[in-house]
């Protein structure tokens, strides 16, 4: 449990935020100047609170009002900044049994052969910091904040200074080493695929306040974070299962819930793998009849939950396809009239597959059914 | 005019003298120097400006003012001095430890200036990155600052041995022109052009002083490269 309450003022800024998530995941999202990178700088203990309380599970790290304010050496709080900041005049190896060295034995969780074998680092060992690819840096730092044996792990965008290919190439490690070395993770991000690839809790801030937390479904499928992410990255996560691969089509076939099917690119795992399926509010038509012979070939059966205003003359229309699944659609107002759409009403919503991006489908996290 | 390649005792006695003393000024601040670049480069305390301009005043002061000053306060009767002979039987006054004090207060600011400027160029985040692994201030400082700010250290204790060795005026006002004692290379150069018959003798310890010089400035150019390639990797 991380429980996070803190007030700051930064010249005209005020920062005053709080939540409270369980362990695994955590993304803290916003735009840039939110104060992400304020809550994770005082977490760790480099900057400091004007009041507020920071407590990981039973360990008290800052507590105005009872003058708790640990040194950062001594939070057991690691860090992962975006620019990696490793030591130059010591090989990676010595970067990485800094941390380690400087925790007791039996508070050590991490060992190192593991650590190194699970980042795929061995053969970067005996080089400096200044002969690595970006990549292999900010694997390094991570694996230098993980052999410290950290309560809490926090991730400053350690990806952002990375291109897409060295994105895909680490973010997989992160969420695996969430799930092996069971330590929870804050990770800041503004990109909302790199949260739907690991992230099992949300916390949304803007304007020095968080504005949603809770978990990543919950929150996607409640709150509107086009404001923040621009108006085409509205939408909805759907929990959906492998049944078959078209390899020759270079699609997969996935059930999403009971009934519904959905042919998205081709994933790389296994018959059986939940998956989590990002669709875009944009992305969704909604059509009162099942339509015949159309090059759509996802047509997924729900009924219409709500319908709500979304200013500038669109419509957010919540279709519920089962128990779990809810499907975000956004419409113009004249498309909702014209087709005198209600509450309760059975739609069925189409989804090109083209439109479902490879980057928007991730192996299901830990904590989900 | 040159007879010989040959140092005569003269001219060792002179040239070693002068290694010994600009050695120790070196050596004696080097951590008071490394201590005061930090407490400019990274504090803030009232007076500030005030140190600041107190160590750098022998820079701009001419070196006589600066030994006239040292004879006062360090000088057997000076305020301090007295209470250093008294206490401990020490004294600078008029031997090789007033030679290495008189270059020490000279060549200080360059030393201090080197390391400041070095400080001020390293990331502090790595520092910071230091602290969330676990690393106390005192760890921080020998295992990350220290180590990155060594080229500027060499630097500084290059300049400041240089600065040393070429001290005449604050060495000769505070603690006059005593053969094996206080007579180092300059001093005996200037000895040498006030006697009849001594330029010979003077031409041959100008050569000596630019041979020295040289040797310093070429060690403190490879020293740095090789450090810079360490840390760079």
């Amino acid at each position: 449990m991380i429980d996070i309450a803190l007030t700051k003022r930064q010249g005209a800024f005020q920062l005053s935020a709080a939540f409270s998530v369980e362990g695994g995941v955590t993304a803290l999202f916003g735009r840039s100047g939110a104060g992400k990178t304020s809550i994770v700088a005082m977490t760790a203990g480099l900057s400091r609170p004007d009041s507020g309380r920071i407590a990981i599970g039973d360990a008290v790290l800052f507590d105005s009002g009872q003058g708790v304010d640990i040194a950062p050496d001594r939070r057991r709080v690691g860090m992962v900044f975006q620019d990696g900041r490793l030591f130059p005049h010591m090989t990676v190896r010595a970067n990485l049994r800094y941390g380690e060295r400087l925790v007791p034995a039996a508070k050590r969780y991490a060992a190192f052969d593991k650590v190194v074998d699970l980042l795929d680092i061995a053969p970067l060992l005996d080089r400096r910091p200044a002969r690595l690819s970006g990549g292999e840096k900010q694997r390094v730092a991570i694996g230098r904040a993980l052999l410290s044996s950290p309560r809490l792990l926090l991730m400053d965008e350690p990806l952002a200074a990375l291109d897409g290919a060295r994105k895909a190439e680490i973010l997989p490690f992160i969420a695996r080493l969430s799930r092996e070395f069971s330590v929870p993770i804050l990770y800041v991000s503004h990109a909302i695929d790199e949260i739907i690839a690991i992230a099992d809790n949300l916390v949304v801030m803007e304007q020095g306040q968080v504005s949603a937390s809770g978990t990543l479904e919950q929150v996607l499928s409640a709150v509107d974070l086009s404001p923040i992410t621009g108006r085409l990255d509205a939408g909805s996560i759907l929990h959906a299962r492998v049944e078959s691969h078209l390899p020759a089509d270079g699609l997969s076939r996935l059930t999403v819930g009971p009934s519904n099917h959905l042919l998205a690119p081709l994933v790389d795992a296994p018959p059986g793998t939940m998956l989590r399926v990002r669709i875009a509010a944009q992305e969704v038509s909604l059509a009162l009849e099942r339509p015949r012979r159309i090059s759509i070939q996802n047509v997924l059966t729900g009924t219409v939950q709500s319908i709500a205003r979304a200013g500038d003359g669109q419509i957010d229309v919540h279709v519920a396809l089962d128990d779990e699944n809810r499907l975000w659609t956004r419409i113009t107002r004249m498309a909702l009239d014209s087709m005198g759409l209600e509450s309760g009403q059975t739609v069925f919503a189409l989804v090109k597959t083209n439109a479902i991006a490879k980057s928007g489908i991730a192996a299901a996290r830990k904590t989900e059914p | 005019m040159i007879d010989s390649l040959a140092l005569t005792p003269f001219e060792v006695e002179a040239l070693t003298l002068s290694l010994w003393v600009s050695g120790w000024a070196v050596l004696a601040s080097l951590p008071p120097g490394i201590a005061c670049a930090w407490l400019l480069a990274r504090c803030r305390f009232p007076g500030k400006s005030l140190v600041d301009g107190l160590i750098h005043l022998p820079l701009v002061l001419p070196p006589v003012v600066v030994g006239y000053a040292l004879l006062v306060t360090f000088g057997r009767r000076g305020v301090v001095g007295a209470w250093l002979y008294d206490t401990f039987g020490f004294t600078f006054a008029f031997n090789w430890k007033g030679a290495a004090l008189a270059s020490a207060v000279i060549a200080f600011p360059l030393l201090v200036r080197a390391v400041r400027l070095s400080l001020d160029s390293i990331d502090k985040g790595l520092e910071d990155a230091a602290r969330t692994l676990g690393a106390g201030p005192v760890r921080v400082f020998f295992t990350i600052t220290l180590p990155l700010v060594t080229p500027g250290i060499i630097t500084g204790v290059i300049l400041a041995f240089a600065r040393s060795l070429s001290e005449f005026g604050a060495t000769i006002t505070f603690v006059s022109n005593i053969p094996g004692e206080t007579r180092t290379l300059p001093i005996a150069l200037y000895t040498l052009t006030q006697v009849p018959g001594g330029d010979a003798g003077a031409i041959r310890l100008c050569i000596i002083s630019v041979v020295v010089a040289f040797i310093a400035l070429i060690a403190s150019e490879i020293l740095a490269r090789r450090v810079s390639r360490r840390i760079e990797g």
